[in-house]
């Protein structure tokens, strides 16, 4: 047992995977990795979508079978054949999706699977469970409290107190801050240090490198299942680590707009949902790219599903190219459509594409009828339509009539894309457009926008990363609790104002 | 142009039902031979092939509108009481139809009689989609309540009683042996056949069956996709209700009058039908032809139990097993997709 573990590099990993490979079928998910986690370190597991980060952990978790490859334990040689073998090891999963059930309390949720029953009587075990929290610095967790009544961020931390009370000497965390805001943010870090201190190891993925240089010890890169880099995180740059994963000079992350804009097309006013937002508006003009930026409970979402007549609307009117305004609380969907409005939901899995349905299939949902005459699918056309854009768009797939499921976010998020192109409205409403896709992908999308933009269209850009906002657009709001800051060009903001705006609802420190 | 595969539709997974078909019928002539081998000659005789297949009709055209219904997501328990609802409404409306003394019934009042039973399944099949899309309440519940509702109507509008009609035409469509001899199959089969190839090219060839897939896939997807939901909805179970409506007709001609206490339980039947023919209770998957085959695969089920003197009993045991069977099978390739 490793106790009082200072965060130096130790001489022997607690767990070290050699040359893991794994196919299916033909494509060879994993071809080769090697990893080191030593005990009270931050190993960061860096990668693009689809470098085969999820099939390492889906082997760890006991889930995948290596074909090749071994994992070692201390020492010992470890095989995962299933998910309660890995657990039994020590290792516990933190997934995106957390696993608790709602209705039971905090420390039933921690002790789940391991309840002391005596005379067949649950036995408390709050002492274990205190300890756990007090260790994370959480004691303001209630361990009676029922987990529904939490934040997401309150849950995570239970999850990995279950980890903790669970034995667990390896934690691993997917994308765990992909819900959080900057505050919940923080103090997760803080659990993660704590985990770190007490000398356990924790495999912490993030497309985030920012985070990555502020909580990890060290990393390792993956790209097209193979580990291509490794090394400690504060012998490298930022821009270090993004070359390794897309193995080529990354010049320039965001194209700058250089068109000229044209007149407004949309101006919304006064938009109010239930809570969120709150008096809402704005103007577009052609070829506008605006960013609205916001933490997650801002109502930036809200305000664009509000749009699109997805949630329910209290108030607000939209004018398009100047016809007579719409009432928004009678929009729906199909309106929208209609009008030449277009929205890429931030939720892929639940909404933005039909997981099951081909590629082709979800590319020209949204209008059918381009494809269709007298209700009668033209098949044909349809597949050609969706070829193109696979091929314009760099879809990485076997065929366009594979199911969406079986894709990579990046390539997911493409399918998503041009589903609005084919509709081709004139108004785009991006949410979140590159949440969860690798940096490569990225880039493309930043181009992609931008050309659409060139070619006149106007889109509104949500996001809760501030540096692509200030990388790709003309024009910056801020959103508060439901309300906005004034939307000014994108140069006359300074990161600091944004983030005050965002936190406070006020710009100046000082003023009002 | 590559040929893109249709959605839910793969050769391998249409096959599938087919396989399981020879499979239970091999199963049946080997247990029959076995065990009552006096059985044997008749169980493989073209008369009994035809029995079969004529059997089929009722389940087979309910199935068609439940694989609608069971690809979009949702689930039709009134499917039962619709086909006794709408055998007694055609019962009655031949009725009203009747003519001189001994009474017959001409070819309008068959037409008329028809359309009516359609009619009634398409009211219900709307209230089924309407009340489910309005008051939002899960289609299972508020077809367990159609099923009460239908059932009662029937047993009320047919004052707890067969409806007997005077002889006409409509009641040799399920005959085994049609008149003439060159149809091979009772009308009803014909019919049967036709319908399939109806629900199969829509469910391929067009906006409604993309939609339907859609909608079974991720509604919020179809939603956001400016898909008409609500509409649709109703759409999809008012049309399942038309069907059951003929399988009414079908019903009626069966037993040659209006039977409020018919197909109770056809439901379960129907579902497995479906099930067994590669459609998912989670949606977004279904084939009409895969259906077909699995009401065939129902109907061999019992004529093969009865000639292995099977009683009756154990039949319903037994395709209670096969239902718990198919859904278990369905989940277990949901799960696997998933992952």
């Amino acid at each position: 047992m490793v106790e009082g573990v200072a965060t130096l590099p130790q001489p022997r990993p607690l767990l070290r995977l050699k040359a893991i490979a794994k196919a299916f079928g033909p494509v060879k998910a994993l071809r080769g990795v090697s990893l080191d986690v030593f005990p009270g370190q931050v190993h960061a597991l860096i990668g693009e979508n689809g470098a085969g980060k999820s099939t390492l952990m889906k082997v760890l978790s006991g889930a995948h079978d290596p074909d090749v490859g071994t994992v070692e334990l201390d020492g010992q040689p470890l095989v995962l054949a299933n998910p309660s073998s890995a657990r039994q090891a020590g290792i516990a999963m933190i997934y995106q999706e957390l696993t608790l059930a709602p209705h039971l309390t905090v420390e039933e949720n921690i002790t789940l699977g391991l309840e002391r029953s005596r005379f067949g009587l649950v036995q408390s075990q709050s002492g274990k469970v205190a300890e756990a929290l007090d260790l994370l610095g959480r004691e303001d967790i209630a361990p009676g409290q029922k987990v529904q009544s939490l934040t997401i961020a309150r849950q995570q931390v239970v999850e990995i107190a279950r980890a903790i009370v669970s034995d667990a000497r390896i934690v691993i965390m997917d994308e765990p801050t992909s819900s959080l805001s900057e505050e919940d943010k923080q103090a997760l870090f803080r659990v993660i240090r704590n985990l770190r201190e007490k000398g356990m190891a924790v495999i912490y993925i993030s497309h985030f490198l920012d985070e990555i240089d502020e909580i990890a010890d060290r990393y390792t890169v993956l790209r097209d299942g193979e580990s291509v880099g490794e090394g400690m995180v504060a012998e490298s740059t930022i821009e270090s680590l993004v070359e390794q994963m897309i193995g080529r000079k990354l010049k320039d992350m965001y194209p700058r707009p250089s068109h000229e804009l044209g007149k407004v097309v949309a101006t919304a006013r006064d938009i109010g949902g239930r809570p969120l937002p709150q008096g809402v508006g704005f103007e577009l003009r052609e070829g506008e790219i605006l960013g609205v930026f916001g933490l997650v409970g801002a109502g930036r979402t809200e305000l664009a599903r509000c749009l699109f007549g997805l949630d329910e609307v209290q108030a607000g009117t939209l004018e398009l190219r100047g016809d007579a305004p719409l009432n928004l609380s009678d929009i729906h969907p199909v309106q929208a459509l209609r009008c030449s409005l277009d929205y890429l939901s931030e939720n892929r899995k639940d909404e933005g594409l039909a997981q099951n349905l081909s590629i082709r299939d979800n590319i020209t949902l949204s209008a059918i009828r381009k494809t269709s005459r007298c209700g009668f699918l033209k098949l044909r056309e349809e597949d050609g339509t969706a070829a193109k854009w696979v091929d314009k768009l760099g879809v990485r797939c076997s065929s366009a009539g594979q199911p969406v499921r079986a894709l990579s976010g990046g390539n997911q998020q493409k399918v998503a894309i041009a589903r609005m192109l084919h509709h081709d409205s004139q108004i785009l409403i991006m949410d979140e457009p590159t949440r969860g896709i690798d940096v490569g992908s990225k880039h493309e999308i930043y181009e992609l926008i931008h050309d659409l933009a060139a070619q006149g269209k106007s889109i509104l850009v949500i996001s809760s990363y501030l540096p692509e906002l200030t990388g790709i657009c003309h024009t910056l709001a801020v959103m508060h609790r439901g309300a906005r800051s004034e939307v000014r060009a994108v140069d006359t903001w300074s990161d600091r104002e944004v983030i005050r705006f965002a936190t406070t609802g006020k710009t100046t420190g000082s003023a009002a | 142009m590559t040929k893109l595969p249709l959605p839910g539709s793969n050769w391998k997974s249409l096959l599938l039902p087919f396989i399981g078909l020879v499979f239970v019928f091999g199963l049946f002539t080997a247990l029959i031979a076995a065990f009552e081998p006096d059985n044997l000659g008749s169980f493989l005789s073209s008369r009994n092939a035809k029995t079969i297949i004529t059997q089929t009709v009722i389940v087979g055209i309910g199935a068609l509108g439940m694989t609608m219904v069971i690809t979009s997501g949702g689930i039709d328990l009134s499917a039962g009481s619709q086909i006794a609802l709408a055998s007694v409404v055609c019962a009655m409306t031949l009725n009203a139809f009747a003519d001189g003394d001994p009474a017959t019934i001409g070819t309008f009042g068959m037409i008329v009689a028809t359309l009516a039973a359609m009619a009634t399944g398409a009211v219900t099949g709307a209230f089924n989609g309407g009340v489910s899309c309005f008051l939002k309440i899960p289609p299972f519940i508020v077809t367990l309540g159609t099923m009460m509702i239908a059932r009662g109507a029937a047993e009320g509008i047919a004052k707890q009683s067969q409806v007997r009609t005077p002889s006409n035409t409509l009641q040799t469509f399920m005959e085994r042996n049609p008149d003439p001899e060159w149809m091979i199959f009772a009308p009803g089969v014909w019919i049967t056949i036709v319908l399939l190839v109806i629900v199969a090219v829509t469910m391929r060839y067009t906006v409604l069956g993309r939609y339907i897939y859609a909608l079974g896939s991720n509604e919020s997807t179809a939603r956001l996709c400016g898909v008409p939901v609500t509409r649709y909805r109703i759409l999809i179970y008012t049309l399942c209700g038309t069907l059951l409506g003929i399988s009414g007709v079908m019903s009626y001609a069966f037993l040659s009058s209006g039977d409020p206490t018919t197909a109770v339980a056809k439901e379960l039947d129907i579902i497995a039908a479906v099930v067994i023919g590669g459609g998912s209770l989670s949606g977004g998957q279904g084939s009409p032809i895969g259906s077909i085959a699995g009401a065939l695969i129902m109907t061999l089920l019992v004529s093969g139990c009865s000639m292995l003197n099977v009683p009756d009993y154990s039949q319903k045991i037994i395709i209670g097993f096969i239902i718990i069977g198919a859904v278990a099978v369905d989940t277990w390739k949901t799960r696997r997709q998933a992952s």
